[in-house]
């Protein structure tokens, strides 16, 4: 059993499995149960300022997107942040906190963008044990219409102003949660850094409309006839995820600054995927929110038995996968591969072969008794019918030698060669 | 000239060489990652799952399944192991029908069960061909306890015990360990002699010392081991039969079921095996069915299983007796034998049928006669050899909470104690909460 306990910004945890902001974090209840279920940490669902709190629809809160089996793929929701008493949670966060020492404990906030108001609630974050703050920056619906949110988290002089207050009002560490809806990440990162920020964490949720009642007329969910646009979360939103954190991790001006990855984790090898792009630690809400607490026991589990079989500690999977990240200018040319079929694993189902021959190059046959087989001659190794093929590992592809002649192209497999110096790139050739 | 399905009595080789390798393969084939990927997919998770609350082991059932889903099987392995040692065993033995897969949510909203056994098999198998043991031992507390029996109760008992760090003799009467996994469970739910290499991979924990020859009242002396050892589990099943009450009953070829089958798990060669032309078996439960079905796999031109009561009464789920009758048994319910004629050997059984009355079941004067070579009785096993001063409760060794018998310093489960259903899970589930229940009074 590999040792999964996890530092981020100096705040320790016996995982890196932390749930996120959200419902499941709302309460004491709540979260004294995750705790006992084998959660790392919470970030509990965020605060806004003393007085009367905000209100939710009292309608539908989620549209959904579902799989085969119904599968949840994708949840979308138009709740604002903690609608109960901000004493009620303060008191309740430091409960918590006194009985689960071990467990990492941060506290989202969203209040106005005025000194004043984060001076105000800083110490009594501060009074209740809490291990650090996160700035929710990111809520894209309701909070927003009212100048906080994504309204601040689109700004970047704003984010970098509301963080060096926090920065400069409290001893914690400050994480600055980042939305996804913006054109470049890179710049909410960077404001975030300039502004003193220990951590950033991502993704919010995305802008969205789930679906629409073709009867009624409305965006889902539907409250007295008329819809609005939600947060999108859930397994659909990992790889919007995914390359936003390692867009940060590469990034020469955020590199190394540590990111709480946020997005659609499932399972363990979602949640190993983000620490290899670069995340210190992960959280989870939407799968939580579909299965029950108890999913994090398969978390622990899996990647304990992964991080076993590559002898590997945690600390030496975070970022792993970064170098490995670069631009497309500089992927290899030279590296040929093919397509090949197991035809002991293949159904004969034939959807490689719709694929391949309605939409791309023609490569697949389709022979006598619905043998499939891979035209080399034709095959530009897009791998399409790797991906729609129902048989994990049926179609694979083969790398072909240097010195084997593609015959495709009729060329000889050669040494490392990338766009920045092919004859057909104008730019290469203007530099000649 | 060799012989063949039709030659009269009781004889070997009936059937072509190749035959009998085909006819005792694998009941239900092992699950390939594809199959294990797409039938894992099919489990939502649920909570406080009904699956597990029937798991008489209490398998975290969800999980293992999303461990696999999730492309760990091993993980998958440890969380079934935790809870039953003999998760290997029980993926093939059990009758999931009436336990978990009975209770699965998607049994109850499309009539197609999630495959939890065959899961539990793909999981099981990947982790013990890689012949690891998971599980290591506690530090040693100077305890020792003596497990008398090796079938699923005692090993999983043995295997907590050792687990916890006492140390464990473990006695059984047979030649091997395993108890009814290596001579009673029918062949082809256990190919390829897995109770034996369940048994070697389980004793890898260390600190069980398996001593088979030993039976207690004979090699053994009960009262010594109670001076001998701080704790003593019995796990000794249920040895004896019960006898048919029929007239006839001792002529040559009628033979109680339990033996013939294992001696059929103990043959080298099944073509060397004798079996009847025409077969009987008289009873209605999971022994009556293996012993008919391998009958006719064995060659027998019919076999015939003929039970009392009716089929809903029978101890043999409807699956199973649909197994019975897919392998050409035919069943006869509401009929209980009378007379069994031959001249020295069995040639035919009389029957009566049967009636269901105010003062219980009754002979009725209507009667018929089955030709019959060879005549197995599978009415039901009895408790046997238990030592003095033991109360029973019935016909069991009577037992509170997990197992503790009237004697202080004496554990019983499995078959031969009181409560559960006699199956090898329960046996499990029994052997393991009271190895718990052992180490809890041992370490005060
Ligand atoms: C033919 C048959 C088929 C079955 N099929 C299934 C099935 O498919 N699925 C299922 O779940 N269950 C099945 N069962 C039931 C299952 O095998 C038993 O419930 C289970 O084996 C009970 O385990 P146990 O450890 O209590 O007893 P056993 O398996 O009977 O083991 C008892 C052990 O104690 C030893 N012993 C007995 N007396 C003494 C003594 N005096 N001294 C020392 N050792 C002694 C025996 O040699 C034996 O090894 C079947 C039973 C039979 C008879
Ligand atoms: C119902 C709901 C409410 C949420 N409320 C908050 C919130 O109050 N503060 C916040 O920072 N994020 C909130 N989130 C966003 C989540 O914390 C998380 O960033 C997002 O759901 C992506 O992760 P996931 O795909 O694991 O769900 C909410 C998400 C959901 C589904
Ligand atoms: S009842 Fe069926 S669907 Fe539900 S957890 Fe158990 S196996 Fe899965």
């Amino acid at each position: 059993m590999a040792d999964l306990t996890s530092e981020f910004v100096g705040i320790k945890s016996p995982n890196p499995f932390w749930l996120a902001s959200a419902p499941p974090t709302d309460k004491e209840y709540n979260v004294r149960r995750a705790f006992d279920a084998g959660w790392g940490g919470v970030v509990w669902k965020t605060l806004g300022e003393a007085g009367p709190p905000v209100v939710n629809v009292n309608g539908p809160r989620y549209g959904a997107i579902w799989g085969a089996n119904r599968r949840l793929l994708g949840l979308n929701n138009i709740e604002l942040i903690t609608d109960r008493p901000l004493e009620v949670n303060l008191r309740e966060i430091k409960a918590v906190k006194r009985d689960y020492p071990d467990r990492a404990l941060v506290v989202s906030l969203m209040v106005p963008c005025q000194e004043d108001a984060w001076k105000a609630i800083l110490p009594l974050v501060e009074e209740t044990g809490a291990d650090g703050i996160e700035l929710n920056f990111g809520c894209p619906h309701g909070m927003a219409e009212r100048g906080m949110g994504s309204a601040v988290g689109q700004v970047p002089e704003y984010i970098e102003m509301v963080t060096r207050w926090c920065k400069q009002n409290t001893r914690m560490p400050v994480i600055v949660k980042l939305t996804p809806n913006i054109t470049n990440v890179l710049y909410p990162a960077e404001a975030a850094k300039r502004g003193g920020a220990d951590a950033v964490s991502l993704i919010n949720t995305i802008n969205s409309i789930t679906s629409v009642d073709l009867d009624d007329f409305a965006p889902q969910p539907m409250i007295d006839g008329k819809g609005t646009h939600g947060g999108y979360c859930g397994p659909a939103v990992k790889p919007i995820a995914l390359n936003m954190v390692a867009e940060i991790a590469r990034h020469p001006e955020t590199a190394g600054l540590p990111i709480s990855g946020i997005g659609g984790i499932t399972t363990w090898r979602d949640a190993a995927e983000f620490l290899a792009l670069g995340a210190g630690n992960v959280q989870v809400c939407t799968a939580a929110m579909t299965y029950g607490f108890k999913i994090v026991q398969e978390m622990i589990s899996g990647l304990s038995d992964y991080l076993d079989a590559k002898e590997m500690a945690l600390p030496g999977l975070v970022g792993r996968a970064v170098p490995n990240v670069t631009d497309w200018q500089y992927l290899n040319l030279n590296y040929v591969t093919k397509a090949q079929i197991d035809q002991d694993a293949c159904i004969k189902c034939g959807r490689c072969f719709a694929a391949c021959e309605d939409t791309s190059h023609q490569a697949i046959a389709m022979g006598e008794g619905r043998v499939f087989t891979v035209k080399d001659d034709e095959c530009v190794a897009c791998n399409l019918c790797v991906d729609v093929c129902p048989v994990e590992g049926c179609i694979t592809m083969r790398q072909l030698d240097k010195g084997a002649t593609d015959p495709r192209t009729g060329t000889v497999v050669g040494d490392y060669a990338n766009w920045t110096t092919h004859p057909n790139n104008p730019a290469a050739q203007a530099a000649e | 000239m060799p012989n063949t399905q039709r030659t009269p009595g009781v004889v070997p080789g009936r059937l072509p060489a190749g035959a009998y390798d085909q006819n005792f393969a694998d009941m239900v084939a092992p699950l390939d990652a594809h199959e294990a990927a797409v039938a894992a997919d099919r489990c939502y998770f649920c909570h406080d799952a009904p699956c597990t609350v029937a798991c008489p082991t209490s398998i975290d059932i969800p999980l293992f399944i999303r461990q696999i889903a999730t492309g760990t099987p091993e993980a998958a392995a440890r969380t079934i192991l935790s809870q039953n040692i003999l998760g290997g065993m029980c993926a093939r033995v059990c009758p999931t029908e009436t336990l978990c897969e009975e209770v699965c949510v998607r049994e109850a909203a499309e009539g197609k069960p999630v495959e939890i056994g065959r899961l539990q098999r793909f999981a099981t198998d990947t982790l013990m061909t890689r012949g690891v043991q998971p599980f290591a031992r506690a530090a040693a507390t100077g305890k020792r306890v003596a497990v008398v029996g090796a079938g699923p109760a005692g090993l999983s008992a043995a295997h907590r015990l050792a687990m916890l760090g006492h140390e464990v003799v473990l006695y059984d009467a047979r030649a091997k360990a395993g108890g009814l996994n290596e001579y009673g469970i029918a062949a082809y739910k256990a190919v390829n002699d897995f109770a034996q290499a369940e048994v070697d991979w389980l004793l890898q924990i260390g600190g069980i010392n398996a001593q088979m020859g030993q039976r207690l009242g004979q090699e053994l002396d009960f009262d010594s081991l109670r001076d001998a050892f701080d704790a003593v589990f019995l796990g000794i099943g249920l040895a004896g039969v019960n006898a048919l009450r029929a007239e006839g009953e001792d002529k040559s070829q009628v033979r109680d079921a339990v033996d013939f089958i294992a001696e059929l798990r103990q043959a080298s060669d099944l073509s060397s095996l004798p079996v009847g032309r025409h077969v009987v078996v008289i009873g209605g439960g999971m022994t009556a069915v293996d012993a008919a079905v391998q009958s006719k796999l064995l060659g027998a031109e019919d076999v015939t299983i003929v039970y009392r009561r009716d089929a809903q009464a029978m101890g043999a789920s409807a699956y199973e007796r649909d197994h019975a009758t897919a392998h050409g048994v035919r069943i006869i319910t509401g009929a209980a034998p009378v007379r069994v004629l031959g001249n020295g050997a069995v040639a035919e059984v009389e029957f009566a049928y049967t009636e269901t009355g105010p003062e219980g079941l009754r002979l009725t004067d209507q009667t018929f006669r089955l030709p019959a070579d060879q005549v197995f009785k599978a009415i039901g096993q009895t408790l046997k050899g238990a030592p003095e001063g033991l109360e029973l409760a019935g016909r069991k060794i009577a037992v509170t909470g997990a197992g503790r018998t009237t004697l202080a310093g004496v554990w019983a489960g499995g078959d031969c104690a009181q409560g559960g259903d006699d199956l090898t899970v329960t046996a499990v589930a029994e052997g393991r909460d009271a190895a718990m229940d052992i180490h809890a009074a041992l370490m005060g």
